[in-house]
């Protein structure tokens, strides 16, 4: 089983990294793009045997303490 | 007066705040991360540099230290604690400060001199700033970049947590001014009790004309000055 952690910055937060590739994008060519926000993403394997609704629960913790920093951003968590 | 200079794997302004506190005449200590006490200490300083490699976040696994825990205990207990920009960043994950340090506004690292408006003289950190006085002091930085929510900026505005904030020679807030893209030229803030302080600039690395300006002394004199009074009072 495995834990797939997105993380992405909010939107009142400038993210000049978005800002930077969308005016690359523009540059290049791609038209229609109307935002970019770039993240992170975390996988975290979980040991055989492991309870989904416990580690969903513990994850859930390890995100808001750790994985993100909810002043700034936010976290989308799937366990498959 | 004792100070305490956190030491992390990978803090690299340690050495400058221990040197700039002695060479201000008071003793200064390292204190490895692992330390789960801070002894006899009547400040800590939690200094600059790239703590854990600045891995996930700048400052996010630092507060989970050891020591962390003990200079969370002690700034609840009303000790006073000053973040240098790294250490900064580790202060506001580790909740004690508020709002967050984010990727200056340009994508580039800069380290460059900047000049400093004290936005209040009532703090232990800024006391001793005289009135009108800009300070020319370093940073170094790629994510000093101050955010807030409104909330948070207001609450900060209406509690005097302001403490300096980037400007030009001649004082003004500009934008021109404003290194990283922070919030209201936002370089350093102080939590709502005013003893945990935290800046990006570098106060330390400016406290003797041989480094181009001694103008961070007077962040440290604001502390020395807090503290003598700290202990007269204890004493009476």
């Amino acid at each position: 089983m495995k834990a797939k952690i997105i993380i992405t910055p909010k939107k009142a937060v400038v993210d000049p990294q978005g800002i930077t590739v969308k005016k690359a994008l523009e540059h290049m060519g791609y038209t229609g793009v109307a935002g970019v926000h770039i993240g992170k993403y975390i996988e975290i394997d979980l040991a055989p045997g492991t309870d989904k609704a416990v580690a969903q629960k513990a994850l859930n913790d390890a995100a808001f303490k750790l994985l993100s920093n909810p002043v700034i951003e936010d976290y989308n968590l799937e366990i498959e | 007066m004792n100070f305490a200079v956190l030491q992390f794997p990978a803090s690299n302004c340690d050495q400058d705040a221990v040197h700039a506190v002695r060479l201000l005449g008071h003793s200064a200590r390292l204190l490895w991360h692992k330390e789960s006490s801070l002894g006899d200490t009547d400040c800590v300083i939690v200094p600059g540099g790239f703590s854990y490699g600045d891995y996930l976040r700048c400052g996010a696994i630092a507060r989970f230290s050891p020591v962390m825990q003990a200079v969370k205990q002690f700034a609840d207990n009303g000790g006073l604690v000053i973040g240098i920009c790294n250490g900064f960043q580790v202060l506001t994950e580790a909740g004690l400060l508020p709002g967050a340090l984010i990727r200056n506004r340009d994508l580039q690292f800069h380290c460059e001199n900047i000049f400093l408006k004290t936005a209040t003289n009532d703090s232990p950190f800024t006391s001793q700033i005289p009135a009108g006085k800009i300070l020319r002091v370093p940073i170094a930085h790629g994510e000093g970049c101050y955010f807030a929510d409104e909330e948070t900026l207001a609450q900060l505005k209406a509690n005097n947590q302001i403490l300096w904030q980037y400007c030009d020679a001649n004082g003004n807030l500009t934008d021109t001014a404003n290194p990283n893209g922070a919030l209201q030229n936002i370089a350093g803030i102080c939590n709502e009790q005013r003893n945990v302080a935290g800046l990006m600039p570098h106060p330390e690395r400016a406290c003797e004309p041989l480094l181009g300006s001694d103008d961070g002394k007077w962040i440290f004199e604001s502390i020395f000055a807090a503290l003598k009074n700290k202990t007269a009072a204890a004493a009476v």
